[in-house]
């Protein structure tokens, strides 16, 4: 490049550089790209050149031009800039936004979808039942005879001799192989009843149930399902103990507690210093049940589980009162 | 059913750890819930020794002793005759609480300051001498606390036996599982009557009227019988698990009980009509009265067990007072039975008596365990009471027990259970537990189970036993291999979960109201005689007056959050509820459930900001939640019209619509009834909707089908008409739409005026009409044209008037 020229370049730049005002640019801007501008002026000055330098100088020229004009407009909007943001000129950003409205799903809401969810990618469908249930569908056809001592393992609320408040999800097992052969997976989520209140029972809680029948179903695959289920709704780190139980409708039955979530097995209050929690009850289905609803025996298997939510929700976000869930206080249900 | 891990101990010796041995226990299915050292109370004692000896300023009998309890003297004031310098007793601190309920506290006898109690063997339960203090080694050092110093401990476990362990409520019971968890033999009670003179026969009989209700019945005779207390020790057993120590006759029937699950009952022989025993079904009608001093009134379906004139117990439940033993009794007859569980338990649940027996029997007594159990007993009682025992044993036994063989295949046992156990690995288990096990061939053994297993009929329950015995533990964990065939998902299912987010979107809190309300909340709601929402379903057994129906309205719940949250200063509240409500079709049958979404909004429409000046929210706030979830549901054909005055119940008349989908009536939205929250004493207007979700889904398109963005532009022209009040909007805009105007596009209502200018009783209202062509740029002229046609169609149909 023309030593000129750059000259003309550099001290354009620093001056713009040092310039603080828009008047200053604009004195800058006419000094050298106006009429009678120093890069105008040279480009005339390319015209008097020798014939072969003519279009690398105007090449060159140009280029200086559209340099200057970049800087002079980038230096105007820094300048605008710093007007802009001027105390006088500002917004108080650290005043408080308008709020976009925000509503809240109840956590006994968000934690059946959570369940519910990892049991539909599991391939798993949702189905649901009533609420007020037959003596048949909530107790004899799981094998619960009346005059069963079971039945006093769920206080239950009668409407009637045949009609009951439905004290656990399990109904929704017999009418769902009533309604389907197998194979059979499913989980129901639903409103359950006991007439139990204390500081630790409310007479209406939820729970989540379910069932997979199919050829060859196994006590480990359940194991392994449950397994499954523990680690997504806690951690990988939460181990389970399966210990044996009795359930009309489940033979061999199990009860399974998890590693407590609070203490991590070391014994603190929420576990009463046993270092395990009760979450779930499940077994293999009982035979029984299947010949209630007419499934072959000999050539099916399967496995049915129920947990209680509250306590779920409970140990997920640290509440440490069952009651809570159905007093609707807003300073509880927005915490969600 | 508690477990002393001392008398444990005299049926099966052990030596592991009790923690080790819940954990063990609980993970072979029977749940230690709680455990507990008996004896804890001995830690607040401590070995005192009396250093001096004052004689009390007031009172004869009484010494001020200085004790030294090795941290410092205290001033004890005591009463016991025995009480002697430099020896060693047991002194009670204040704060300390005795087994016979006394806390010792800090206090004044007769004025003197006494800082504790020095006690004596029977205040401590330790022994039944109460002559004197008790004396303590003299090597015992001051202080050491007397559980340790005398070495005294006894662990006791809470098991959480499910129903099908009748077994193991008893110390035999669980001692079988201690035996086959540890392999250490059991070590039961011998029982050998000695040969007396007599036979039972010659002097009573039994005779047994219903074999299906009880099939076994066997009695013992006992003579010179003297009723007592009885000796600590067997008080001490009692005691140790919570059970109260009566007399010794009485006090063995309950630890043979304790002892082998076989409850007993013991009669006063000489109380017995012509000494005979009858087991019969009762007269109905009859009155009797148990041994609790509760009269019932029979039905013919109880069993009762008779003298040869009236009933003297009801079976397997409870003693009667006629025949209880009394200090006075000579002679005892022993009952050890076999009774029908169906029938127990329905005789129990009629009376409300749960006795240790009808617990047992309803859940199933070993039919061969009868006579062992009134072996112990008699000879027990022979020791304890000085009774003669008379020779022979009665025993009816109309339906003896057959066991039958249940065969067990290996591999399907494998299968079901995930595990590789060969046939003697299982043989193993189930003998473990009294089993007896013939292999048939190398796939099928035949068990039979043990009489006291009344659990164990099928071959599943057979491979639970060996899958606990194997341990749930140690099955591998597998995953089911299963088709990968689905249902097509409930759409009813998945809306409502989208309801429910719209509604969180909008604003609001998910609430869940308990599905139970009082009977009042009709008359709250100011419901007509004739409503439909009157048809509840009742509670037979409610916890309160207040949840003693089910709710055919979600109204209640949310006035009644709402009611709290004011209470609570929260008074700005935005609430729904997605739950079913109930209406009854008769006690007798199911109800119908509707599934219902209702929300209810009080307070202010925004948050307070610093922008924002605080405004109520209103009735059209809550209609543009409405409006805005049928929206977003595609629903684009909803309407909303007034509700007629006689079908506001529980919200304001002239305040209130019906919300349908084309025809369908969904639900209804209203501000509350001023006589509603007068009832429910809530200071605030709010304003609730509800909507029938079983009617509103079915409606909800599947798709919402794509519609070609337009490619002309709109033409919008404003209207204002001045017309009466009372037009409602929603039929001036429905009137335009009646028109079929192809190009009209939109009418959207942008003022609404009344007051001056505007003469009284009239209105004005302005709207802006969009027209738009599908093929073409609208013409100015042909927009005034169609736009001139409506507003004279309006202008006539209204009796309206453009503005001056």
């Amino acid at each position: 490049m023309d030593k000129d020229l750059e000259k003309i370049k550099n001290s354009a730049l620093s001056e713009l550089e040092n310039a603080s005002t828009v008047d200053e640019i604009n004195t800058l801007s006419v000094r050298y790209l106006g009429r009678k501008g120093a890069v105008t002026q040279y480009l005339r000055h390319i015209s008097s050149l020798p014939e072969q330098e003519r279009p690398a100088a105007g090449k060159n020229a140009n280029q200086v031009k559209k340099i200057l004009e970049d800087a002079i407009k980038t230096a105007k909007e820094r300048l605008e800039d710093i007007r802009e943001g001027s105390e006088s000129a500002g917004i108080d950003v650290t005043l408080p936004g308008r709020p976009a409205l925000q509503g809240t799903l109840h956590p006994i809401t968000q934690i059946n979808r959570r369940i519910c969810d990892i049991f539909i990618r599991m391939g798993f469908d949702i189905a649901e039942g009533p609420e007020v249930e037959s003596d048949y569908y909530n107790f004899e056809a799981l094998n619960i005879p009346k005059y069963h001592p079971a039945r006093d393992m769920q206080d239950t609320f009668y409407m009637s001799d045949n009609i009951v408040l439905r004290t656990h999800t399990s109904p929704i097992q017999v009418r769902m192989m009533e309604q389907y052969a197998p194979p059979i997976r499913v989980v129901a989520p639903g409103k359950v009843y006991r007439c139990d209140s204390d500081l630790t029972h409310t007479p209406m809680f939820h729970q989540i149930e379910g069932l997979l029948v199919d050829e060859k179903v196994s006590f480990g695959d359940l194991k392994g399902v449950l397994t499954e289920l523990v680690h997504q709704v806690f951690d990988t780190e939460t181990s389970l103990r399966f210990r044996p139980s009795f359930f009309p409708f489940t033979e061999p039955s199990a009860e399974v507690d998890i590693l407590c979530v609070m203490c991590r097995g070391k014994g603190c209050k929420v576990c009463s210093h046993t270092g395990w929690l009760e979450v779930l009850g499940c077994g293999m289905v009982h035979p029984a049940v299947f010949e209630n609803v007419g499934y072959d025996t000999r050539r099916y298997t399967g496995f049915a589980f129920g947990m209680g939510v509250e306590r779920i929700a409970m140990l997920k976000y640290g509440i440490n009162d069952i009651r809570l869930f159905f007093e609707s206080d807003d300073r509880f249900l927005r915490q969600f | 059913m508690k477990v002393s891990l001392n008398w444990l101990k005299t049926y099966i010796p052990f030596d592991i750890d009790a923690s080790d041995l819940a954990e063990d226990l609980t993970m072979a299915g029977l749940e230690v819930e709680a455990l507990y050292n008996r004896f804890e109370y001995l830690d607040g004692i401590v070995t005192g020794r009396v250093a001096d000896i004052q004689p009390h300023p007031k009172a004869d009998k009484l010494k001020i002793c200085r004790v030294d309890i090795g941290t410092k003297t205290v001033s004890v004031v005591c009463g016991a005759p025995n009480v002697a310098i430099d020896h060693k007793y047991p002194c009670a601190l204040p704060g300390t609480r005795l087994p016979g309920g006394l806390t010792v506290e800090k206090t004044k006898i007769r004025n003197v300051d006494s800082e504790g109690m020095l006690c004596s063997e029977a205040e401590l339960r330790l022994g039944d001498d109460h002559s004197g203090l008790m004396k303590l080694d003299s090597g015992t050092s001051e202080g050491t606390p007397i559980g340790q110093a005398l070495g005294i401990s006894d662990i006791v476990f809470e098991i959480g036996l499910t129903p099908n362990r009748p077994d193991c409520l008893s110390f035999i019971g669980v001692a079988r599982e201690v035996s086959a968890l540890t392999g250490k033999p059991l070590n039961l009670p011998e029982t050998a009557p000695p040969k007396n003179s007599g036979q039972i026969n010659e002097f009573t009989s039994i005779t047994i009227k219903n074999p299906q209700l009880c099939p076994r019945y066997t009695a013992r005779l006992l003579t010179d019988v003297k009723v007592a207390p009885s000796p600590f020790w067997l008080q001490d057993r009692l005691l140790s698990i919570g059970l109260k120590p009566i007399n010794n006759i009485v006090d063995i029937t309950n630890y043979i009980m304790m002892e082998t699950g076989q409850p007993l009952h013991a009669f006063d022989f000489d109380r017995l009509a012509k000494h005979r025993i009858v087991v019969q079904t009762a007269n109905p009608g009859d009155p009797f009265t148990t041994l609790d001093g509760k009269e019932h009134k029979l039905t013919d379906d109880t069993l009762m067990i008779c003298d040869a004139e009236k009933p003297v117990a009801v079976a397997g439940v409870m003693g009667g007072e006629n025949s209880e033993i009394s200090d006075s009794t000579a002679r005892v007859l022993i009952e050890s039975a076999c009774f029908n569980p169906v029938s127990i338990r329905k005789t129990a649940k009629r009376l409300g008596v749960n006795s240790d027996a009808s617990h047992r029997f309803e859940r199933g007594v070993d039919p061969e365990g009868t006579v062992y159990a009134l072996e112990r007993a008699a000879c027990l009682m022979a020791e304890v009471s000085g009774a003669t025992i008379i020779s022979g044993v009665i025993d009816e036994h109309p339906i003896p027990s057959e066991p039958q063989p249940i065969e067990l295949n290996t591999s399907k046992t494998n299968l079901h259970l995930g595990t590789a156990l060969t046939q003697a690995e299982m043989q193993r288990f189930l003998e473990s537990v009294g089993f007896s096990v013939t292999p048939l061939d190398p796939e099928n053994l035949s068990v039979v189970a043990p009489t006291f297993r009344v659990d164990v009929s099928r071959p599943e329950d057979l491979m639970e036993e060996v899958a606990r015995l194997w341990g749930y533990n140690n099955i591998v964990t597998t995953f089911p291999k299963t088709s990968t065939q689905s249902r097509v998902p409930e759409r009813t299912l998945s809306l409502k979960e989208i309801i429910k987010d719209q509604m969180a979107g909008f604003g609001f809190a998910e609430a869940i109201n308990y599905s139970f309300t009082s009977k009042a909340s009709c008359d709250r709601l100011r419901l007509p005689a004739a409503a439909e929402r009157r048809r509840m379903l009742d509670v037979l057994n409610p916890l309160s007056e207040e949840q003693a129906v089910m709710r055919t309205s979600l109204i209640p719940g949310l006035l009644e959050a709402m009611g709290k949250n004011l209470s609570h200063q929260v008074k700005n509240l935005r609430l729904f509820e997605v739950g079913k409500i109930f209406l009854s079709k008769g006690q007798d049958q199911l109800p119908e459930e509707v599934e219902t979404l209702s929300a209810l909004w009080t307070g202010l429409r925004t948050p307070t900001t610093w922008q924002i000046q605080p405004e109520a929210c209103d009735f059209y706030d809550l209609k543009g939640v409405v409006e805005s979830l049928l929206a977003s549901l595609y629903l684009d054909n909803s309407s909303f019209s007034t509700l007629p005055a006689e079908a506001c119940h529980y919200t304001r008349v002239g305040h209130s619509a019906r919300i349908q989908i084309g025809a369908t009536d969904i639900g209804r939205i209203g501000e509350v009834h001023p006589q509603v929250l007068e009832t429910y004493d809530l200071k605030q207007t709010a304003f609730i909707f509800e909507i029938n979700l079983d009617r509103l889904i079915p409606l909800i398109p599947e798709v919402k089908m794509f519609s070609a963005i337009p490619k002309f532009p709109a033409v919008s022209r404003d209207v204002t008409l001045i017309l009466d009040n009372f037009i409602l909007a929603g039929d001036i805009v429905n009137s335009i739409r009646k028109l079929d105007e192809s190009l009209l596009e939109n009418v959207h209502i942008f003022d609404l005026y009344s007051g001056d200018p505007i003469p009284k009783g009239k209105k004005s209202i302005s709207m802006r009409l969009t027209y738009r062509s599908a093929t073409e740029t609208l013409s100015d002229q042909a927009v005034n044209r169609i736009h001139g046609h409506i507003t004279d169609h309006l202008i006539k149909t209204f009796n309206a008037s453009l503005p001056a």
